[in-house]
């Protein structure tokens, strides 16, 4: 099990300071940066960010330093309160925006304007700050002042179009976690990067201005491009690819009651013949009538899709058909994690359907150290939180503090600024 | 050289780039929109379908063909193509002589095929020093796992986001799309620039081992802490149940049926959310004034009575939602203060919302077969160095003057002599 990141390692973003004035669509930002290094200041006003009352709470207790919501998008951050409704905090918020390298903001609290201070001001005094604002539709978008949440942001931006049933009388389903935040995140992430290596060999910053909706427009693949390139419309199936003509279903039910994505089934020569000896392996082959077919499709030319899609070669149909009957075999006879792991090592792209607690504790993650542990020494624990979403080998990613406590550092980080 | 005037955000930064599909593929088309040199490599032994979504549809017209996949050109564009059989002697040269005017290298093969070349970080070091080598693969290049092949879906089930994404008593509903397509390119595209800023500081490059898998189970943390810290896993009796919220608590929160608009599809939907009592006021005030009695129950109040009461509370709204098409309601319920919105249809979101034209969402980038067609572009925009799109993916072999002739200065005849050998 991997622990938290070691204090005397470089980490890639640790010569940065970070302002993070905002609330939960922004949250994912901060922690991607405070997590490589960055000293991120989560400024938060008096009663706290919104999110430390969020479900679920430690031993479901609540309480603003019980929050499960606000610890997973808060780690590695400072928190600094501060009331930008009282204008004697402007002299101090200058001061900090001064010291920032970057200031991302989900334009919720307006320091700008609540403090009357100058942006335009800051941004000369600070040539090198660069200023992030993430908002539903963009910053000065006529529909920016509407109320969202990620629910509805999901259905404008076409997340939910997509996800669902083949039964169309069930509802469109917006996929947990919060996505269409996590996607505005990411493209601020991106960009505040971007803008950085513009900096890092200029000296210039510049403003930034990341939009959820669109962001979660780009991110909806064929949903997009099918209607841009050739005006068509996908359409929601039960655990696969929306399309613009139905496919074949590709989630199978197992011998535990759990689910496995098929994928691709077999579909070349060497993958009838492995499916074949998987099934023989199992002590199966009397079970399937149509085995035979495997074998013929072992021995076949090589052959195009497109003479399968068309529909006319019913021996091809046939020796396909008996592949998703071997499948369907199989995944009746075994677990879902014993049906992934045997047709993966036969060299088939399938994957079962994990619980996020499953995928956490299945041993691969394990061994990659996706579980890291961090001290809570309030709550005299230690935390299993999800690690690195991605390996550096310099530089690299770590959580280096539990998220903060309300106001925790805000003498610190204030009289450092003199 | 390309044409255009381009971002000079990342334009002193040279990628040397295998990425394909759009797990890998995404992450440099960010770059090149920003100004990155980004200089995709293609066999020309298999016409470059190693990216299997080179020629796949949609299409612009009636034709079909290598050139003219519209997955392959919106996941490509502005960036350079350069042809190059790595397997042969001399196209390991020149691809070594590509690596030494490089600032990274980038590939999201499967396991070990960059390895089968005889190229790994090390070897990529000693050609030179300061590369950044970063590999995207589904589950990493070590665990048991390392052989497993991935594609979208199956990163989606392995991590958690395929049953996450589930309405209670159904199977997983799942992502009906790579989410981690995209998204896994996101995290490759961060990774790429942080070791790009770590070298900076450092004159040090580095090798980057990107799993999709990985970052997928990062994107469900709540649920997790509550797993690791309470106790309860998200696989129990009435869940999932991603259309309502519990964290934070919400209620109503879901995807109504609504009316259909005529001349569109027979299913229309909205989606609503009361994000606290405030929000849920305005709504029933909107619901009594449109004779929905019920609305007005004192029950229903405070928030602890409508997460109690929420299967009734949708049977309820689910009623009035039908009463209208889902853009009437919303705006009815937007106009009092409450989170509503269409579940818009790609045309609706892209042709319709007047979003789109403000954000310039989606250019219009010339390809050399396809012609003039419409792009994903970046949901973000810059005060100074902002980005831009023009032109689409490149054609097989379109950049080889260019890349081979002026930047590694072979004179036409030696070039023409590569192609004979099928070296590009």
């Amino acid at each position: 099990m991997a622990t938290s990141s070691n204090p005397l390692a470089m980490m890639a973003l640790d010569d940065l300071r970070v302002l993070e004035i905002g609330d939960e669509r922004g949250a994912w930002c901060g922690k991607l940066m405070a997590d490589m290094g960055a000293d991120v200041i989560k400024i938060e006003p008096p009663e706290g960010d919104p999110s430390r009352q969020y479900e679920p709470f430690v031993d479901d207790q609540p309480h603003h330093e019980r929050s499960l919501f606000f610890w997973y998008y808060n780690t590695s951050k400072r928190s600094v309160v501060m009331d930008f409704n009282d204008r004697s905090n402007a002299d101090a918020f200058l001061k900090l925006a001064g010291s920032a390298d970057i200031i991302f903001d989900t334009n919720t609290y307006d320091p700008v304007g609540r403090l009357g201070v100058d942006y335009h001001q800051i941004m000369s005094d600070n040539p090198g700050l660069i200023w992030c604002t993430i908002t539903n539709f963009g910053f000065g978008s006529v529909r920016d002042d509407e109320p969202h949440t990620d629910l509805t942001l999901a259905a404008n931006g076409g997340f939910a179009w997509m996800n669902g049933y083949d039964d169309h009388s069930l509802p469109p389903v917006r996929g947990g976690g919060q996505q269409a935040y996590h996607t505005g995140s990411n493209y601020a992430f991106m960009s505040i990067l971007t803008a950085l290596l513009h900096r890092d060999a200029t000296g210039v910053g510049q403003h930034i201005n990341v939009n959820i909706n669109a962001s979660v427009n780009v991110t909806t693949e064929a949903g997009s491009y099918s209607w841009l390139v050739s005006h068509s419309t996908v359409q929601r199936q039960t655990g696969r690819h929306a399309g613009v003509a139905p496919s074949m279903p590709s989630q199978i039910k197992c011998a535990d009651g759990r689910y496995v994505n098929t994928g691709i089934p077999p579909r070349r020569p060497a993958e009838f013949g492995l499916c074949y000896q998987w099934l023989e392996d199992e002590g199966l082959l009397d079970q399937l009538p149509e085995a035979a077919l495997l074998l013929v499709g072992a021995e076949l030319e090589s052959f195009s899709l497109a003479d399968v899609f068309r529909g006319d070669n019913d021996e091809l149909l046939a020796i396909f058909g008996a592949g998703r009957e071997a499948f369907d075999l199989l995944a009746s006879k075994l677990t879902a994690y014993e049906f992934f792991t045997k047709a993966q090592n036969f060299g088939f792209q399938v994957g079962v359907i994990h619980s996020p607690e499953e995928a956490l504790e299945d041993p691969h993650f394990a061994d990659r150290g996706m579980q890291v542990t961090v001290e809570h020494p309030e709550l005299s624990r230690e935390v299993i939180y999800p690690g690195a979403p991605y390996q550096l080998t310099k530089g690299s990613w770590g959580i280096t503090r539990r998220p903060p406590l309300l106001g925790e550092h805000t003498d610190e980080v204030l009289s450092d600024l003199g | 050289m390309p044409h255009h005037v381009k971002s000079k955000a990342l334009s002193h930064l040279r990628i040397c780039d295998f990425t394909g599909q759009l797990a890998g593929a995404g992450a440099t088309k960010f770059m090149a929109a920003f100004g990155a040199e980004v200089i995709r490599i293609e066999d020309p032994s298999n016409q470059g379908r190693w990216d299997i979504l080179r020629g796949m549809p949609p299409y612009v017209d009636e034709r079909r063909g290598n050139e003219l996949g519209g997955p392959f050109n919106n996941h490509n564009v502005g960036k350079l193509g350069i042809t190059l059989n790595i397997k042969t002697e001399k196209g390991r040269e020149l691809f070594e002589r590509l690596v030494a005017i490089s600032d990274c290298v980038t590939e999201n093969f499967s396991s070990g095929v960059m390895r089968s070349w005889g190229y790994d970080y090390d070897v990529l070091k000693e050609i030179r020093e300061d590369i950044i080598y970063v590999s995207n693969c589904g589950f990493g290049h070590s665990g048991p796992y390392e052989k497993f092949k991935t594609w979208g879906p199956i990163v989606q089930a392995t991590s958690g986001l395929t049953m996450s994404s589930a309405i209670p008593d159904q199977p997983p509903a799942g992502w009906g799309y790579s989410y981690m397509d995209h998204t896994g390119a996101y995290f490759m595209a961060m990774a790429i620039m942080l070791a790009i800023h770590h070298r900076n500081r450092t004159g040090e490059g580095q090798y980057v081992d990107v799993a999709a898998t990985e970052a997928a189970l990062t994107l469900n943390g709540p649920v997790l802490l509550d797993y690791t810290v309470n106790g309860r896993p998200l696989r129990r009796d009435g869940f999932p149940d991603a259309n309502h919220s519990l964290s934070p608590a919400m209620a109503p929160h879901n995807i109504y049926a609504a009316k259909p608009i005529p001349g569109s599809f027979d299913e229309a939907w909205i989606a609503i959310a009361c994000r606290n009592d405030e929000d849920w006021h305005a709504m029933r005030d909107v619901l009594v004034a449109d004779g929905c009695d019920w609305a007005a129950n004192d029950d229903y109040g405070q928030l602890s009575g409508r997460m109690g009461a929420q299967d009734e509370l949708d049977k309820r709204i689910g009623e009035w939602c039908m009463r209208r098409d889902p853009f009437q309601s919303a705006e009815l319920l937007r106009e009092a203060g409450v989170p509503a919105n269409a579940v818009q249809t790609p045309e609706q979101r892209i042709d319709q919302d007047v979003n789109s034209a403000e954000a310039r969402l989606w250019p219009t980038i010339r390809q050399a077969e396809m012609g003039r067609v419409r792009v994903d572009g970046i949901p973000a925009h810059f005060t100074k160095t902002d980005w831009s799109m023009t032109r689409g993916a490149a054609t097989l072999g379109e950049d080889n003057d260019y890349v081979y002739g002026e930047l590694l200065g072979l004179s036409q005849d030696e070039i023409a002599g590569l192609y004979e050998e099928g070296v590009l």
